[in-house]
């Protein structure tokens, strides 16, 4: 079994409390592996050191052979009122690398249209993304983060306000596309659920250490 | 009245000033920072003035003073210029600076109502010829990183997280707002300005949903009330930054009445 990213001896603190010490562990490549834990154990914390320790090419305890581009996260929360009025295709535009032209090129267009097409976003791609339910924002999100053709994709608690169709939707998606490429998922969730019938591997996190299982996915 | 050549200019500039406000406005209305400009543009003031008592000109004192602001609220995170506490703190501060340097210069005592209305009639072929370089300059850099301005500006926590450099693109932005409002404050007054960077955008959004129909149609609504204003301005004598400012009004008007009628179809 071949690791994505391997995690070595990191200790974790925030300003009043340890939160990890002595971290290992390893992430299977292409594989969906959920983080599991108790609320405030500092699964988030964790993923967002983990980044910020590649954006600025720490390496001592986190090693990689991917590039920092290669990677997408996508965050809890974020900023999108009923107000919102940018549409969804131009939305999950903004996820395109590496484009110098302030336009989209033909071959961005059908890049576009493809995960569209994929996200099953078609439909409402000219709608505004304020309008959109909560399941066709998270698409939109994971759409979004598809552009940039990642090979980890980080999703945090991106079913916690879905009902069991949505999120179950979302999920088979996810699995589906993963089939199709070499993508590698990290699935912060709270729900044993999607745990059992999706997940290959669980990292559970729990008093400041982290256990490694694998899962027999259903799907 | 374009036998004047006073109304040419002041036409003229409409166009550039509404080519900037649509791009800059749609920005600051996606991040939600139209106070922020608010203040940025009494900063401007009050930097106009430092200029006129250090004896440089109006609009090199402008130009330190909202970069220098834009450059610390970017590096100490945006959030701050959102915070309503520090919004009224630094308004106050710098309208009282602007007021104390206007009167420590005992230079004109009427230039402070040219700083804050500003003069679109008054303008001369110089300060046209200023503003077109400076608004030239300003359409090169916003279209070289327009992507990653439009990204950090329409979703902040997904670029945060997936865009590189991206703090540096946020500065990047801040620094191109204090130039916008910096080049326009001396023709539409820098509280005109804040009106002409938020309003035409929040009208905009209630039409079109795509970024660059957004941008057009802001473009559209900023030289319509420019000219007009400046037409029924002519006609009446009243002030021009009076119409401007009520066809705004009207035009966003309008969008929240258009919203209220297709939310009540559906």
């Amino acid at each position: 079994m071949e690791n994505i990213l391997t995690v070595s001896h990191l200790d974790l603190r925030i300003p009043d409390r340890l939160l990890f010490s002595d971290l290992n562990f390893s992430f299977p490549k292409n594989q969906l592996t959920c983080i599991t834990g108790e609320n405030g154990v500092g699964k988030t914390t964790l993923i967002k050191h983990l980044l910020n320790d590649l954006e600025h090419s720490r390496n001592q305890h986190v090693q990689t052979k991917l590039d920092r581009n290669k990677i997408q996260y996508v965050p809890q929360l974020r900023n999108i009122d009923d107000d919102y009025p940018l549409c969804i295709r131009d939305f999950v535009a903004f996820g395109i690398k590496k484009r110098r032209l302030p336009w989209n090129s033909g071959r961005i267009r059908r890049k576009i249209a493809l995960i569209l097409q994929e996200t099953k976003l078609t439909k409402i791609a000219d709608h505004p993304l304020g309008h959109a339910s909560g399941g066709e924002k998270q698409r939109a999100y994971l759409a979004q983060a598809l552009c940039a053709e990642p090979e980890l994709l980080i999703l945090d608690e991106a079913t916690a306000s879905l009902d069991t169709v949505s999120k179950n939707f979302l999920l088979k998606m996810l699995k589906n596309i993963m089939q199709k490429t070499d993508l590698t998922v990290l699935f912060i969730t709270h729900d044993p659920e999607l745990i059992a019938k999706y997940g290959d591997y669980e990292l559970n996190l729990h008093d400041h250490t982290a256990t490694l299982t694998k899962k027999e996915a259903q799907n | 009245m374009l036998a004047y050549p006073f109304m040419r200019y002041a036409l003229t500039a409409g166009i550039f000033i509404a080519l900037i406000c649509a791009f800059m406005g749609v920005f600051v209305v996606a991040r939600q920072t139209s106070f922020f400009t608010h203040t940025l543009s009494e900063i401007g003031f009050s930097g106009a003035s430092f200029g006129v008592f250090i004896g440089v000109s109006p609009l090199l004192g402008m130009l330190i003073f909202t970069c220098a602001s834009g450059l610390l609220i970017g590096l100490s995170g945006e959030k701050v210029g959102r915070r309503e506490a520090s919004i009224s703190v630094f308004s106050g501060l710098f309208l009282g600076l602007g007021i104390l340097f206007l009167s420590l210069s005992k230079n004109q005592s009427n230039y402070a109502t040219s700083i804050l209305f500003g003069s679109i009639v008054g303008i001369d072929k110089t300060s046209l010829l200023t503003l077109v370089v400076l608004s030239i300059v300003l359409l090169v850099v916003v279209t070289l990183f327009f992507r990653p301005l439009a990204y950090n500006s329409f979703d902040a926590q997904g670029a945060e997280y997936n865009q590189r450099f991206n703090q540096l693109i946020s500065i990047v932005f801040l620094i191109l707002l204090a130039l916008t409002i910096s080049i326009t404050a001396q023709i539409v007054g820098s509280l005109l300005i804040f009106v002409l960077l938020t309003i035409p955008a929040q009208a905009a959004k209630y039409y079109v949903h795509t970024l660059n129909k957004m941008i057009g149609l802001t473009f559209i609504f900023v030289l319509a009330g420019v000219w007009l204003g400046l037409w029924l301005s002519f006609v009446t004598d009243w002030p021009v930054s009076f119409f401007i400012t009520v066809i705004e009004a009207l035009l966003y008007g309008s969008a929240l009445l258009k919203q209220k009628i297709s939310n009540a179809h559906n």
